[in-house]
């Protein structure tokens, strides 16, 4: 997938996400500073930048965790607005993967998995049961199916959390910072089905540090640092030849 | 490297010890070890010789049992008959001797379904159904006017099944509402917080005493002419709201102990609020704050007894009455032993339900 390069000549019915200079405070915090970005269908993008640069902020507005003051939001269409039907609807079609995994700890993993199609989808228990085995499988973990999320490694456990997103047949997945709460040896099994899911042509926004998840998927990388949006490139580009002083210097204390 | 990593593979053999003590041995490493210790059990020893015995003599060994109130007078142990010779108004107080049966019946079925439903594994819709039709059932057995029944004046109600009524109805009555009120107290609407709040510290601002006087003697001066209501019905409503302030604040406890992950892992699969209330968030900070419910609802089962003071009598003023009459009157300590029987047989029952409930719900 290295040599792939975007099509800059798409049409805007290939547009899934749309922001507009995007504006957020926390308090006095200028959390996101004119933020600007287009997302295509199919895209993969990673974010990465120092702590506190607002990546993890950036993506949470996508699907409104967090609530944006100034510019504009549209979702596969949909503008994201205070209306909650339409916060709604756009949840269902972007997956999240957070860096806690945030499994529910009452449910096994099949309800965990099949909770969303069976309440929002209202897809027959037993068709979201099917699902549900079919993604575990995908995601190696079918055999864990009547345990409990406490149960499991922390790889494991996010591993569930991609196929519980995954059930609801989202366009969109959002993954913030997916693998920094694992322990090293199990950061590769979660990569490994990430990259099966851009194998797959699924969109994907990951906010991630791993250089070499972002080298081998990624069209394109962003850079961003206090609440802006500084360097954007291809892998290749973005590795070999970063633009501006602040992405080399961060380059070079995340890769050694 | 293979050295150590063979070392490894060996210990995996090895059981953790094992330690057996004998009796002796137990006595002296749990009672007797060291000298402060020692005196502590030798102290306790001889209390405990002072208490039993003669406890023992006057409870069971000089105890009278079925006799009339004036061989009790004779005797010098404890005069059981208290009981069995009224054992009658005390569990069931006014109501109609010859019509005894059906408030008996009554109790028996609730305590029937209770102990029905302590299985989690028959909760169900039709469980649901069962539990309505049996409250009806105890409804008509006890006020008649059905069926051919006589009808029996809620005035006459009194004893046991008046406190199992006001306390029954007054746990899960209160339950729902308090968690009710305790998401509308998290609510992000001003209106519906504020109403929550005020609720919850009004009512914990004041004693139970005095919503039941309230809600005996206020009430009936707003209600329009002609319009009473039942005044069981209004000790009810007193229990029921107290009981909800508490258990509200209980429960917040427990919706704040869990993360903001679950909310917004609920939020992003798309689940509206009271998919993610009731899915994801009820049910890990229901479970969570047990212990402290059940304590709530324990001490609501023993505030029943404070009806009293309007009037009502439950099981612990039909004992009283009994200790008034002038042929019983001074056997109390074995009257009020019986009544706290009654209440330590429920409020236990409680509490083993809830220590196993707990341990079921454990993941």
């Amino acid at each position: 997938m290295n040599g792939e390069t975007i099509n800059t000549s798409r049409s805007s019915e290939d547009k899934i996400i749309e922001i507009n200079s995007l504006h957020k405070w926390f308090g006095d915090l200028h959390v996101l500073n004119d933020i600007n970005l287009t997302v295509y269908r199919g895209e993969r993008i990673v974010i990465c930048g120092p702590s506190g640069s607002g990546k993890s902020t950036l993506i949470r507005c996508i699907n409104r965790l967090e609530e944006h003051q100034k510019g504009k939001i549209l979702v596969d269409g949909i503008e994201l607005t205070g209306n909650l039907k339409n916060i709604e609807k756009i949840r269902e079609e972007v997956g999240m993967v957070f860096q806690h995994f945030n499994l529910f700890p009452h449910l096994t993993i099949l309800e965990n998995l099949a909770l969303g199609p069976i309440w929002v989808r209202k897809v027959p228990k037993k068709e979201a049961e099917e699902t549900a085995m079919y993604y575990l499988e995908k995601v190696h973990i079918a055999e864990q199916a009547k345990k409990h999320p406490g149960q499991l490694s922390g790889g494991q456990q996010q591993r569930v959390a991609i196929a519980r997103s995954l059930c609801m047949k989202p366009k969109i997945m959002l993954f913030d910072e997916p693998t920094s709460a694992l322990d090293p040896e199990m950061v590769k099994e979660v990569l490994d089905v990430m990259i099966n899911l851009a194998e797959e042509g699924m969109t994907m926004i990951v906010v991630s540090h791993e250089m070499g998840f972002a080298k081998s998927v990624a069209h394109r990388v962003l850079f961003m640092d206090f609440g802006q949006i500084v360097e954007e490139n291809t892998p290749q580009a973005f590795f070999d030849h970063p633009q501006l002083d602040r992405t080399k210097l961060f380059l070079s204390q995340i890769l050694h | 490297m293979t050295k150590s990593g063979k070392n490894h593979i060996q210990t995996e053999g090895l059981k953790a010890p094992v330690i057996r003590i004998g009796a002796v041995q137990w006595i002296k490493s749990n009672l007797f070890n060291g000298v402060f210790n020692s005196i502590l059990t030798l102290v306790t020893l001889f209390f405990l010789y002072k208490i039993i015995p003669p406890f023992a003599r006057w409870a069971f060994i000089d105890s009278l049992w079925f006799s009339s109130a004036e061989q009790c007078r004779a005797g010098a142990g404890a005069c059981w008959s208290i009981i069995p010779a009224n054992i009658r108004f005390i569990i069931f107080g006014f109501y109609p001797h010859e019509l005894h049966w059906r408030p008996f019946v009554a109790m028996i079925m609730l305590v029937g379904l209770l102990f029905y439903s302590k299985n989690r594994d028959h909760w169900s819709q039709s469980l649901g159904y069962i539990w309505i039709a049996g409250l009806l059932t105890m409804g008509i057995l006890m006020r008649g006017g059905l069926f051919g029944l006589t009808p029996v004046e809620s005035d006459q109600w009194g004893g046991l099944p008046l406190t199992l009524m006001l306390s029954f109805f007054g746990m899960f009555a209160a339950y729902p509402l308090g968690v009710l009120l305790a998401l509308g107290r998290r609510s992000k609407m001003p209106a519906v917080k504020t109403i929550c709040i005020l609720y919850i510290e009004l009512i914990r601002g004041v004693p139970l005493i005095s919503l039941l006087f309230m809600s005996a003697v206020l009430f009936p001066l707003f209600f329009p002419e002609g319009l009473t209501v039942n005044k069981i019905i209004r000790a009810q409503a007193a229990i029921i709201m107290f009981t909800a302030a508490y258990i509200a604040e209980v429960v917040r406890g427990g919706l704040q102990a869990i993360t903001r992950g679950q909310y917004e892992a609920a939020e992003s699969l798309g689940l509206n609020y009271v998919q993610k209330m009731r899915l994801i968030i009820l049910p890990q900070a229901l479970k969570i704050v047990i212990p402290p419910t059940v304590g709530i609802l324990i001490s609501a089962f023993k505030d029943t007894s404070l009806v009293v003071i309007i009037a009502l009598y439950d099981v612990l003023k039909t004992t009283r009455s009994v200790l008034a009459n002038p042929s019983w009157m001074g056997f109390s300590p074995e009257a009020y032993l019986f009544v706290a029987l009654i209440y330590f047989v429920c409020c236990f029952s409680m509490s083993n339900y809830s220590r196993r409930l707990e341990k079921e719900l454990h993941t």
